[in-house]
């Protein structure tokens, strides 16, 4: 018995090992085989957005399928740069929303997405935790060494743009740490780890009684701005182009300003 | 033992190796070699090597310090509720890292349970400084240690420690001096898989200690944030951690396991 149970401890692995090669020939006959079937029977629409959309776009996905019987949006939210390199790995992918025009322009330059369109722009603003413990009124008081800031890396999207507004007010700000990611910005002054930070007014809004946010005239010279594309490979095929036209629509701007974000 | 070595055993083996190998062997093909010089010369990766190093053995110090006794603990001594104990020193294992990091700040920022203690009693925050990078390497790095050194103390002959018993040795001393040289490789292998977890740690290291240059910013850190705009330095970046890492574990595993 022992020994039967051992043979299969050894030819699971391998048969899995099989499988996998097999599949992974399977998949490239189904991937091609897929814009075939998609004239107007296509279930399936597969959104890569930046995460700072998650709460927006979720909502619009669900208006979709209402509109659309049948059909599921899936999405994949996350940093705008790696979304565009899996993208430019060949990820399957229909439509595309990124967090800034450099990380979509990676994409078009490599001529896998149509025409972008900027869809919203997004601002900075000072979040600092609930009742604002270091009393910050404005981005000067960042400056103040005694004030604990936490700033996005100048790597994404948030942190080059905190360096521009930084930039236009001529402060210097000495951050405790450069943050992989807004969100995780955020985190820090929702815990109350530092005093304030500089992040979306979006993320300010989504954060709830937690975080207060605080405008500064600056960040007029810092706005972001969302560029959204279709990708040419679009296995769904002109779902992806009317998934766009609903973001751009009166209703799908009254979700996004809701959200906080600007109209373009 | 000679004779054929049997393929059942031989395939998956090999199979194995060529899952592990792969991905280095993809880092090794991408890699710009012909700008590696100029990218190395950048005082930012040298400060990074640094910092990882410094704080992946400071982070292992502390976890023989303290792990060592509670293997022995979990392996020596009967206690109420020890199955329990025992679990729960493994939850940093499957605790995803990021994870660890927000509890770390629950208990040890400067808001937390303790940290506001320790910030009010002696001005210490940890959260954003080179001690918060230790704790947080030290946090994942600990059950890779404690599980090796438990397991190492429960293949350990005990006659020998009855036997220093039996010969007037306290149960200190007999840790000391009999049980500690016996189970010394089984030490040292944690130690070596210990230091190797927190050489690599990321998502605790950047929730608890964040992300500053020379200060917090260890070599995955780095790796992450090249990653997002220069996917090339962010190879570079991968192989030298990779490089340090195996010379001296290489290193290491010759001068203290004498296996052939």
């Amino acid at each position: 018995m022992s020994r039967r149970l051992f043979r299969w401890a050894v030819a699971a692995p391998l048969a899995l090992v099989l499988a996998a090669g097999l599949t992974g020939c399977g998949s490239g006959t189904a991937d091609t085989s897929a814009p075939a079937s998609s004239g107007g029977t296509a279930k399936t629409l597969t959104v890569f957005a930046a995460a700072s959309l998650t709460g927006t776009f979720t909502e619009l996905g669900k208006t979709f399928e209402t509109a659309h019987p049948g059909t599921t949006v899936k999405f994949n939210f996350g940093s705008s740069a790696t979304l565009a390199q899996q993208i430019t790995q060949d990820a399957p992918a229909d439509v595309f929303a990124a967090a800034s025009p450099a990380t979509m322009k990676t994409v078009t330059d490599a001529s896998l997405a149509g025409q972008p369109t900027t869809f919203v722009r997004n601002r900075l603003e000072i979040a600092v935790p609930a009742g604002n413990p270091a009393k910050v009124k404005g981005l000067k008081d960042l400056a103040d060494p005694k004030t604990k800031v936490a700033l996005c890396a100048e790597q994404v999207p948030c942190g080059a743009a905190a360096v521009k507004a930084l930039d236009a007010a001529g402060l210097t700000v000495t951050p405790v740490t450069l943050e992989q990611d807004v969100k995780a910005t955020l985190t820090k002054v929702e815990l109350g780890e530092v005093d304030a930070a500089l992040v979306y007014k979006t993320d300010v809004i989504a954060a709830g009684d937690k975080v207060q946010g605080i405008p500064f005239p600056e960040a007029e010279k810092a706005i972001n701005d969302y560029p959204i594309a279709v990708l040419t490979k679009a296995p769904a095929g002109g779902l992806a182009k009317e998934f766009v036209d609903l973001v751009l629509s009166p209703q799908g701007r009254d979700v996004l300003t809701k959200a906080g974000f600007d109209a373009p | 033992m000679s004779g054929r070595v049997p393929w059942a055993l031989m395939v998956p083996a090999l199979a194995g190796m060529a899952f592990l190998v792969l991905p280095l062997a993809g880092l090794l093909v991408r890699a710009p070699w012909s700008t590696l010089a100029r990218r190395l010369a950048e005082p930012q990766v040298l400060e990074a090597l640094r910092l990882s190093l410094l704080t992946a053995t400071a982070a292992t110090a502390v976890c023989l310090i303290f792990g060592v006794p509670l293997a022995w603990l979990l392996a020596r001594v009967d206690f109420p509720g020890r199955r329990l104990v025992r679990a729960l020193v493994t939850v940093p294992l499957v605790l995803p890292p990021v994870v660890g990091g927000v509890a770390l700040l629950l208990v040890l920022g400067r808001r937390g349970l303790v940290g506001q203690w320790l910030d009010h009693a002696f001005g210490i925050t940890l959260p954003f400084t080179t001690a918060g990078v230790v704790v947080a390497e030290a946090f994942v790095a600990m059950p890779f240690l404690v599980i090796s050194v438990e397991g190492a103390l429960r293949a350990a002959d005990r006659r020998f420690e009855e036997a220093a018993a039996t010969l007037g040795a306290s149960r200190w001393t007999a840790f000391r001096r009999v049980t500690l040289p016996l189970i010394a490789p089984g030490v040292v292998a944690g130690g070596v898989l210990c230091w190797a977890r927190a050489l690599g740690e990321f998502g605790a290291t950047i929730t608890f200690a964040g992300n500053f240059p020379g200060r917090t910013q260890t070599m995955p850190l780095a790796v992450y944030l090249a990653l997002e705009t220069e996917p090339e330095a962010a190879i570079v970046l991968s192989l030298v951690l990779l490089a340090v890492s195996v010379i001296i574990l290489a290193c290491l595993r010759d001068k203290w396991v004498n296996s052939p």
